[in-house]
């Protein structure tokens, strides 16, 4: 065992002897798997060059067209998500500042607000994004990037951005009460005690917390295929394999595309965590909250 | 809001077929989870590496591409079934790798000197798991698990949009494309059915959290 499990002692010899065989058939029935769907693929043809060769043949005619489709897609979902990041960090501060500090009934409507567009299916606040908005006459086209690209952007912003706010929240509550009281004894106001001694902390406090919730932006970024044409990842994808006649290879290369980059976000978020920890700039308990807002946040997204 | 009014019916068959996806899919992504948190938990090397590889593919990839993949992929290999199925199965196989996760982390979160006092009073490994691990672990499932499911329960707007047909985005969809209505009071209706479906949900898994919850 690489790590130690609270279900299992150290093995002794009959164990490990069990472990063993069970690796042995373990190893058997997986590679069994393997084979059945390889040759599933061999008799489907899917192995020919003829499927490949526009996505891993440079000398193939198609490759560069290809791999300029993909990559503009890689740069419109970057893009996409990472103003919709921006705007849904900023919004969400101020509504966590907000409602950390207005009154308990003036609080009532931004509860209602999280709630509302925590509750919604995120492919739902994008099609109010490109679609409703177009609608009722909003004309976005004039903004550099267009409609649909402020119309995605707006609708994973509106999910994202009340995340964002319970997350800061919960990094401004896990400080240790000493830090506002002293900011406050010394004179500052409470703008200023958010602002300079609290909200600072909290952000550092939330740092993997916020990249893991990028994970989660960049993924629903593809959600706009449902709703209209916007050039990302994975409709560069479609309109590949519509011409190609290839999904299964195509679609393979744009889901390693979406992993590599989203397993790189990830372990930088793991990683922010653990230096965290060690160098004990973040107090204990902070850090466990942290720890337990990464865990929902990365999952709470939509696709 | 007349077309909401209008279309009731329309829109509680769109409900219920939305609420079809999501009982199917919560049953097979707990099951399947199950298995690939077993996998990720267990003593065999070889099972514990496709544990991790499934966790990883299927957690950064978007639901969008699992679906194409379902969808697109597997008639390719002459696997043809309904849509519905295909659907289904894509939201399964994406939410198992969190649901995975959120029972593994509770299965972490016990003491080890929990299980290590169990056998020094010679519980065997199924009591131990049975009376000591899993009770432990299952409070710390709850709310991580919770919200997984949450998510899962919207995710299934997603497998509408994919073109199940005859649920609340499909709904949506139709009134607004096919019958000409305003895109803003049809989709209104779409969310507030949403709504109707997470908002309960949400509060149900508050009450089950205090109920569970235990301070450690």
């Amino acid at each position: 065992m690489s790590e130690p499990s609270v279900l299992y002692d150290a093995q002794g010899p009959r164990a490990r002897r069990r472990t063993l065989i069970g690796t042995v058939v373990a190893l058997l029935l997986l590679a069994g798997l393997v084979f059945l769907a390889v040759r599933r693929l061999v008799d489907r043809g899917q192995f020919t060059m003829e499927k490949w060769g526009p996505l891993i043949d440079p000398d193939n005619e198609a490759f560069d067209a290809v791999w300029r489709l993909l990559r503009e897609g890689v740069v419109n979902t970057l893009k996409a998500a990472a103003v919709a990041m921006v705007l849904s960090i900023v919004l969400g501060t101020v509504i966590a500042v907000a409602r950390l500090s207005l009154g308990r009934v003036a609080r009532i409507p931004l509860i209602g607000l999280v709630e509302l567009f925590r509750g919604l299916p995120v492919v739902v606040l994008v099609y109010f994004g490109v679609r409703v908005i177009d609608d009722v006459g909003i004309d976005l086209s004039g903004w550099p990037g267009g409609q649909v690209f402020w119309g995605l952007v707006f609708g994973l912003t509106a999910y994202n951005m009340v995340v964002f706010a319970e997350v800061i929240r919960a990094g401004v509550a896990s400080l240790p009460r000493g830090q506002r009281e002293g900011a406050l004894a010394t004179g500052l106001t409470d703008g200023q005690t958010m602002r300079i001694v609290l909200l600072p902390q909290a952000f550092r406090v939330m740092l993997p917390a916020i990249i893991s919730q990028l994970v989660v932006v960049l993924k629903d970024t593809s959600l706009v295929t449902f709703v209209a044409n916007y050039d990302e990842l994975l409709s560069q994808g479609d309109t590949i394999q519509r011409n190609l006649d290839n999904p299964i290879q195509t679609y393979f290369v744009v889901a390693l595309i979406y992993i590599a980059i989203n397993y790189t976000l990830g372990r930088l978020a793991q990683y922010i965590q653990k230096r965290q920890a060690r160098s004990g700039r973040v107090s204990r308990p902070a850090a466990a909250t942290a720890a337990k807002a990464a865990g929902p946040a990365q999952v709470g997204g939509g696709a | 809001m007349s077309p909401v009014l209008d279309n009731l019916d329309l829109y509680v068959d769109g409900f219920l077929t939305s609420l079809r996806i999501i009982v199917y899919s919560l049953i097979g992504c707990l099951l399947l989870g199950l298995i690939i948190a077993a996998c990720r938990v267990s003593p065999v090397p070889p099972l514990r590496a496709f544990g991790t590889f499934w966790v990883t593919t299927f957690r950064n990839t978007p639901l969008t591409v699992v679906l194409v993949f379902c969808a697109f992929g597997l008639p390719e290999l002459g696997i043809n079934r309904s849509f519905f199925f295909f659907g289904v199965l894509g939201l399964i196989l994406y939410t198992s790798a969190f649901v995975a996760e959120a029972i593994r982390a509770g299965i972490n979160s016990v003491p080890a000197g929990q299980a290590e006092a169990a056998r020094s009073l010679g519980l065997g490994f199924s009591l131990t798991l049975r009376d000591v691990v899993l009770p432990q672990a299952l409070r710390t499932v709850v709310p991580p698990l919770g919200s997984v499911l949450i998510a899962m329960f919207k995710n299934s707007a997603v497998v509408g949009a994919f073109g199940v047909g005859g649920d609340l985005w499909s709904t949506g969809q139709i009134l607004t494309s096919a019958r000409g209505y305003e895109t803003l009071p049809v989709f209104i209706g779409v969310a507030i059915g949403y709504l109707l479906i997470t908002l309960p949900a949400g509060a149900l898994l508050q009450v089950i959290e205090r109920k569970v919850a235990i301070a450690r």
